[in-house]
C-alpha cells in the first residue's frame, strides 16, 4: 500500500517535473537532475512512511519541489550541486537547507491556497519560492541586506514577484500583514519571539528548524489552538528510534 | 663534532610553543577537534625527518653544520609562512561530510603545517646522528627546551594576541639557527646575520592582524554579518579569545529556552564569544529587577520556586546571567565560580556600568577558579548549587583536548556537589535538549548512580527533571521531595508550558504534554534509569549514555559504533546531526596517523641502502615504539589526573607537562652515568606507576583541600621520580644503537616520533574505553616490553641487564599536551 502511494507520488513528480521546466527555461538542463532529486525525496519519504506510518509529504509540496529552480537560488559556483540532496553555502555565513528538510518543513505548515505566510530569514529565497508555489500571500524578512536584495531580485526574475521581501529585524514580525496562517523561522534565535506568536492566527502553525549551519537537528512545530493556547511538537527529520531491539 | 645543545633546546622550545600556539589559532579559526587533528598529523613531520635522514644520512652528515643551520632557519621562517598560507585554504569542517573537496583541503592543511615540524625534526634527528657521543645531553636539551617552550608560550599567550606570539616563537627558530651557526663554527658573520634576522622578524613582517579570521559559519562571524554589529574589544589568553560584540540594530535577546508564554523582551545585551563560538550574554542591568522577569521563564529558574532566600553557588558564572537570575529571585548570597579571569574582568570592571555592577553587589562573591576543585575544597554548604549551561568551557575552549574531558558532570562530581548541600538543598543542572535525548538522560543516570553511591535507597524520590522546548533542568535534592514540592514543580511547569519528565509520583500521562515528542523518550528513559533494567537500557540505547566518571570523564561523548552505519544511511533524510563528530574525528586522526606512520617507518627499509642493524629490526622497532607509546600514555593520563588537583586546567597542563619534560630531561642527562640496560629505570617506573594508580585517587581527595601554593609543589614532587626514570630509556637505546648500528639511528628516531604522535591520539581513545587507569596500566606494560627489547648488540633479552648501553625516550616533545 505504502509502496503504491510512493509510486503515484513518484510518477506525479516526474510528470510535473517536465512541464514545470519548460516555463522557466526552454532548454533547462537542470530539469533532469531536479526530477531525479524529487524522485529521491519521494522515495525517502515513502520509506519513512513505511517505517513509521506517519503521513508522507503531501503531493502539493512535492509538486512545488519539482517546479522551483533551486539552481537559481544558490551561488553560481554551486549551481552544479543545486540538485544534490545536501545543504549548500550561500555566502554571509548562511546556508540553504537540505532539500529533504525544506520539503518536510514546508509540509509541516499544511498551507492551503490563499493562506498568509510569513518567513523570517529569507536567505537564498528558495524557501520563499517554495511557499509561493503553495499560496498567494508570502511575506519574507531578511536582516542581511545584500542577501535580501539578491533573493528579491531572483524571486522576481523567476516569476515569484508577488513575494514581499523586507530588510528588517524579524523579531517583531510584520504586524501590517498579520495575522498569519503560517510562519517559518529559519533565522537563528535563542528563543521564539513573542511578537511572532502573537501574529500567528488561532489554528496557525509555525515551524522552526533548530540546529546550526549545515545541520538541522530538529524541527519545532508551534501550534496555536482555537483558544490561543500554544503547544509545540518537536520532530526529528528522520525516523530514528533511540533503542535497539524489542522488549 | 660539538653538539649544538643550546640550539636544540631552542628548537624544541619553539616546536612545543608552535604546537600549542597552532592549537590556539586553529581553535579560533575552526573547531578544536579539527585543530587537534591537523596538528597531530602535522607533527608527523618529525617522523618524516627520521625517514629522510635515514635515506640520505651520509650526505647530510658530511655537511652537518650547514644542514643544521639551514633547517633551523627554515623552521623559523616556515612557522609564519605555513600559518599564513593555511589561513587561505578554504577548508570548511562543517561541509566535510557533504563536499568531496573538503578532505583534499584538509590534506593540504596537513601538508602545509607539516613543513615547519619537518625542518625542526631534521635538526634534532641530524644532531642525534652526528653527535652520538652526546646523545644523553642532546635528549636532555631537547626535553628541557620543550619544558621552557611550554612555559614561554603560556606566558606569551597572556601577554600578546596569538598572531604576535607566533612571531616571537618563529624568531626563536631563527635564534636557534644563529646560535647553531656560532656553535658549529660557520663563522661569526653568518651567526650575526641570523641573529639580526631573528631580532627583526617579529617587527619586519607586515603589521600583525590582531587575531586570525574565524570560519564564516562560526557564531561570531555570522553575528558580524548583521548590520550595525561590531567588535568592541578582544581579550586573549591561553583559555581562549574573548570577543565582545555589540549589535544595536538587531539586539541579541539571548534567553535560551525561554518559555513560549513569556511576554517581554530581554534587556539590551552585549555578546561575549569565546574563540568565535560559545556565546554568552552580558545583560544590561539598571537595578530594576522587573526587567529581568524573563529570567524566571526559563527551566533553570525552577529551583528558586522551591527555596526561600537561598545561599547559591553558581558553577560557570560566565558573563553573569545565572548570577542575575539568582539575584532577581532574592538569593541571600551568591557565590559564583568562573574559570576565565578575563571574563570576570569584563563583567566586574570593564563593563561594570552596563552590567549594573552585578559582580560587586552586596552578597555577591566571584571566584576565579576551576569549579570542581572549588567545590571539593569548599567548607561551605549551600542551599542551591547551580551548574550553568556553559559547555565544559575550561577544557574545550582551551582547545588542549581532542574530545573534551569534563569533570563537571561525572558521578564523583555530582557526589561532591551533593555533599555540599544543606539539608533540603538543591543541585540544579541545565542542559540543552538534544533529540533523541542524550545529555539529559546521561545526566539523569549519573545522578542516580551518585545518589546510590551516597547510600540513598530511593534515588527517584530526590530527583526532578523538567523539560522546555530547548532546555532541560535536572534537580537533585538533599532529602526527598515532598508533596508540596511536587505541587510547586507542577505549578511552575504548567505556567511556562514546560513538561515534567520526572518527579516523585508523576504519572506517565502527565509527561510530554506541552512540547510533545513522538514518544515520551525522556520519561521512559528516566523510569528505565531508575529501575532494575538500568544496565540493559543503557546497553540497548543507541547513544552512549553510560555515566561519566573521573577516570573516564567523557560526558560529551555519546558516540556508539553500533549506531554509526544507521546514521550514515539516514544522511539524505536529514539524519547527519545525529552523528556525534568528536569521536569519529579522533578515530579518523588515528587512522591517518597510523597509515602515514607505517609508510614512513617502512620506507627507509625498502629504499635504504644502509646495512641492516646488528640487532633484529623488530627489536629496534619494539623498543622505540613501546617508548613512544608508553611515554605519551603516562604523560597524558597524568595531565588528566592532575586536572582535578590543580586549581586551574592551565596549571594542570603547564605544571604537569613542564614537570614531565624537565625531570625527563634531567633523567636523560643522568642516564649517561648509568650502567647496564634499562631494567633499572623500568623497574622503578613500574612500581611508581602502580602505586600512583592505587594512591592517587585517595591522595587527590586529601590534597584538594590544601592551599593552592602547596598543590603545585606537591604535583611536581609526585611527577618528578616517575619522569626522571622515563627520561632514561630513549637516549640509552639510541646510544646503544649508535655504538653498533649508527645507520639505524634516524630510523629509530622516526619510529619514536611517529609512535609519540599516535600515542597521544590513542591515549584519548583508550581513555574513553578503558579509563585513564587502564591507560597507565598499558603504559607500564609497554615499558616492560621496552626493557625486554633493549637493542644492545650480542645480548638477548636477559643479557641487556648486564651490558652497558645508552638510551632513553624522546617522546616528550610530542607530549606537549595536544591530547
Amino acid at each position: 500500500m505504502t509502496y503504491f502511494a510512493g509510486f503515484i507520488l513518484l510518477a506525479g513528480a516526474m510528470l510535473l517535473g517536465a512541464p514545470g521546466s519548460s516555463c522557466a527555461d526552454a532548454a533547462d538542463r537542470h530539469a533532469v537532475p531536479r526530477a531525479r532529486l524529487v524522485r529521491e525525496i519521494a522515495a525517502m519519504a515513502a520509506q519513512d512512511q513505511a517505517e513509521t506510518g506517519k503521513p508522507s509529504i503531501s503531493p502539493r509540496v512535492m509538486e512545488a519541489l519539482a517546479r522551483v529552480p533551486r539552481h537559481k537560488f544558490v551561488p553560481v559556483e554551486h549551481e552544479q550541486r543545486a540538485y544534490e540532496n545536501r545543504p549548500l553555502p550561500i555566502g554571509y555565513g548562511q546556508t540553504i537547507s537540505q532539500p529533504y528538510v525544506v520539503a518536510l518543513m514546508t509540509d509541516l505548515l499544511q498551507l492551503k491556497p490563499g493562506d498568509r505566510v510569513l518567513e523570517i530569514g529569507t536567505g537564498s529565497g528558495y524557501q520563499a519560492a517554495m511557499l509561493a508555489e503553495l499560496t498567494e500571500a508570502v511575506f519574507t524578512i531578511e536582516i542581511i541586506e545584500p542577501l535580501a536584495r539578491r533573493a528579491e531580485a531572483m524571486l522576481k526574475n523567476q516569476g515569484y514577484g508577488k513575494v514581499q521581501v523586507k530588510v528588517a529585524d524579524g523579531y517583531y514580525g510584520w504586524p501590517e500583514h498579520a495575522p498569519f496562517d503560517a510562519i517559518v523561522v529559519t533565522a537563528a534565535a535563542s528563543h521564539v519571539p513573542p511578537p511572532l506568536i502573537q501574529q500567528l492566527k488561532p489554528g496557525g502553525r509555525m515551524v522552526i528548524p533548530l540546529g546550526s549551519a549545515f545541520m538541522t537537528q530538529q524541527l519545532m512545530l508551534v501550534e496555536k489552538d482555537g483558544q490561543g493556547r500554544v503547544l509545540t511538537r518537536e520532530i526529528l527529520p528522520v525516523s530514528f528510534v533511540p533503542l535497539t531491539g524489542k522488549h | 663534532m660539538p653538539a649544538p645543545l643550546v640550539s636544540v633546546g631552542l628548537i624544541s622550545a619553539a616546536v612545543l610553543g608552535y604546537q600549542l600556539l597552532l592549537m590556539r589559532l586553529f581553535s579560533i579559526v575552526y573547531w578544536h577537534h579539527f585543530a587537534y587533528m591537523m596538528i597531530s598529523l602535522a607533527l608527523l613531520g618529525y617522523g618524516v625527518s627520521g625517514t629522510v635522514v635515514a635515506l640520505w644520512r651520509e650526505r647530510l652528515s658530511r655537511h652537518f653544520p650547514v644542514a643544521f643551520v639551514i633547517n633551523a632557519a627554515l623552521f623559523g621562517l616556515a612557522q609564519v609562512a605555513a600559518f599564513q598560507v593555511a589561513q587561505r585554504v578554504p577548508f570548511n569542517a562543517l561541509e566535510i561530510l557533504w563536499d568531496a573537496r573538503q578532505p583534499l583541503f584538509l590534506l593540504l592543511l596537513y601538508g602545509l603545517l607539516f613543513v615547519p615540524f619537518f625542518f625542526a625534526g631534521n635538526c634534532i634527528c641530524l644532531s642525534f646522528v652526528c653527535c652520538n657521543a652526546a646523545t644523553h645531553r642532546l635528549y636532555g636539551a631537547d626535553l628541557l627546551g620543550a619544558a621552557g617552550g611550554c612555559l614561554l608560550v603560556m606566558a606569551l599567550l597572556f601577554l600578546l594576541p596569538p598572531l604576535s606570539a607566533l612571531r616571537v616563537i618563529a624568531a626563536l627558530g631563527l635564534l636557534a639557527a644563529a646560535v647553531g651557526a656560532w656553535r658549529l663554527r660557520l663563522g661569526p658573520r653568518l651567526a650575526a646575520v641570523l641573529l639580526a634576522l631573528a631580532l627583526a622578524l617579529p617587527f619586519a613582517l607586515p603589521a600583525p592582524v590582531g587575531t586570525p579570521v574565524p570560519n564564516e559559519y562560526k557564531s561570531l562571524s555570522r553575528t558580524l554579518q548583521i548590520g550595525g554589529a561590531r567588535v568592541l574589544e578582544e581579550r586573549s589568553s591561553p583559555l581562549g579569545l574573548l570577543t565582545v560584540v555589540e549589535s544595536p540594530r538587531v539586539p541579541f535577546r539571548h534567553a535560551p529556552g525561554l518559555s513560549l508564554n513569556a511576554a517581554g523582551e530581554p534587556p539590551a545585551q552585549l555578546g561575549v564569544f569565546t574563540d568565535g563560538e560559545g556565546f554568552a550574554a552580558l545583560t544590561r542591568f539598571d537595578g530594576d529587577f522587573g526587567k529581568l522577569a524573563y529570567l524566571d521563564m526559563m527551566t533553570s529558574a525552577l529551583p528558586y520556586h522551591l527555596l526561600k532566600a537561598p545561599h547559591v553557588l553558581v558553577l560557570g558564572a560566565g558573563s553573569g546571567a545565572d548570577v542575575l537570575q539568582a539575584l532577581s529571585h532574592e538569593a541571600r548570597r551568591v557565590e559564583a565560580i568562573e574559570l576565565n579571569a578575563q571574563m570576570v574582568d569584563l563583567v566586574r570592571d570593564r563593563h561594570a556600568g552596563f552590567a549594573g555592577d552585578v559582580y560587586r553587589r552586596p552578597g555577591v562573591q566571584v571566584h576565579v577558579a576551576e569549579a570542581r576543585g572549588f567545590v571539593a575544597a569548599s567548607q561551605e554548604r549551600y542551599d542551591l548549587i547551580q551548574v550553568a549551561l556553559l559547555d565544559a568551557f575550561g577544557a574545550s575552549s582551551a582547545g588542549l583536548y581532542g574530545l573534551s574531558e569534563s569533570y563537571l558532570y561525572t558521578v564523583e562530581a555530582l557526589q561532591d556537589y551533593l555533599r555540599h548541600l544543606r539539608p533540603g538543598g538543591l543541585l540544579s543542572i541545565t542542559r540543552w535538549v538534544s533529540l533523541p535525548p542524550r545529555d539529559a538522560l546521561k545526566l539523569f543516570g549519573t545522578a542516580v548512580v551518585a545518589l546510590e553511591h551516597e547510600g540513598v535507597a530511593q534515588p527517584g524520590n530526590r530527583l526532578a527533571l523538567v523539560r522546555g522546548w530547548q532546555t532541560v533542568t535536572l534537580l537533585v535534592r538533599n532529602g526527598e521531595f515532598g508533596a508540596e514540592d511536587v505541587a510547586r514543580i507542577r505549578a511552575f511547569s504548567d505556567a511556562r508550558s514546560f513538561d515534567i519528565e520526572w518527579a516523585p509520583g508523576i504519572a506517565a500521562w502527565e509527561t510530554n504534554r506541552f512540547n510533545r515528542l513522538d514518544q515520551p523518550w525522556f520519561h521512559e528513559g528516566a523510569t528505565a534509569l531508575l529501575g532494575e533494567g538500568r544496565a540493559q537500557f543503557i546497553e540497548r540505547y543507541k547513544f552512549n549514555i553510560a555515566p561519566a566518571t573521573d577516570d573516564r570523564p567523557y560526558f560529551f561523548n555519546f558516540f556508539r559504533w553500533r549506531t554509526f552505519p544507521e546514521i550514515l544511511a539516514l544522511k539524505g533524510r536529514g539524519g547527519l546531526p545525529l552523528l556525534e563528530l568528536g569521536y569519529p574525528v579522533l578515530v579518523a586522526t588515528l587512522g591517518q596517523a597510523l597509515l602515514a606512520s607505517t609508510l614512513l617507518i617502512l620506507l627507509p627499509l625498502r629504499l635504504g641502502r644502509a646495512q641492516p642493524p646488528a640487532v633484529p629490526r623488530t627489536r629496534v622497532f619494539a623498543y622505540f615504539a613501546a617508548l613512544g607509546f608508553g611515554f605519551m600514555f603516562i604523560e597524558i593520563a597524568f595531565i588528566q589526573k592532575f586536572t582535578l588537583l590543580l586549581p586551574h586546567p592551565l596549571y594542570a597542563v603547564a605544571v604537569v607537562l613542564c614537570a614531565f619534560l624537565l625531570f625527563a630531561g634531567l633523567g636523560s642527562r643522568y642516564s649517561e652515568r648509568l650502567q647496564g640496560g634499562v631494567w633499572r629505570p623500568v623497574l622503578a617506573i613500574l612500581p611508581l606507576a602502580a602505586s600512583y594508580l592505587l594512591l592517587l585517587p585517595w591522595l587527590l581527595r586529601f590534597a584538594v583541600a590544601l592551599p593552592d601554593a602547596l598543590k603545585i609543589p606537591l604535583a611536581v614532587v609526585l611527577i618528578a621520580p616517575l619522569a626522571f626514570c622515563m627520561g632514561m630509556p630513549f637516549p640509552r637505546g639510541l646510544a646503544a644503537l649508535a655504538s653498533h648500528s649508527p645507520s639505524a639511528v634516524p630510523w629509530a628516531y622516526g619510529i619514536n616520533a611517529c609512535t609519540s604522535v599516535i600515542g597521544a591520539v590513542l591515549a584519548t581513545l583508550l581513555a574513553i574505553h578503558l579509563g585513564f587507569s587502564g591507560v597507565i596500566v598499558l603504559a607500564a606494560a609497554l615499558y616492560g616490553l621496552a626493557a625486554m627489547a633493549f637493542p644492545n648488540h650480542g645480548g638477548g633479552a636477559v643479557s641487556t641487564i648486564t651490558r652497558s648501553g645508552k638510551s632513553d625516550n624522546r617522546s616528550g616533545r610530542n607530549g606537549s599536551g595536544q591530547a
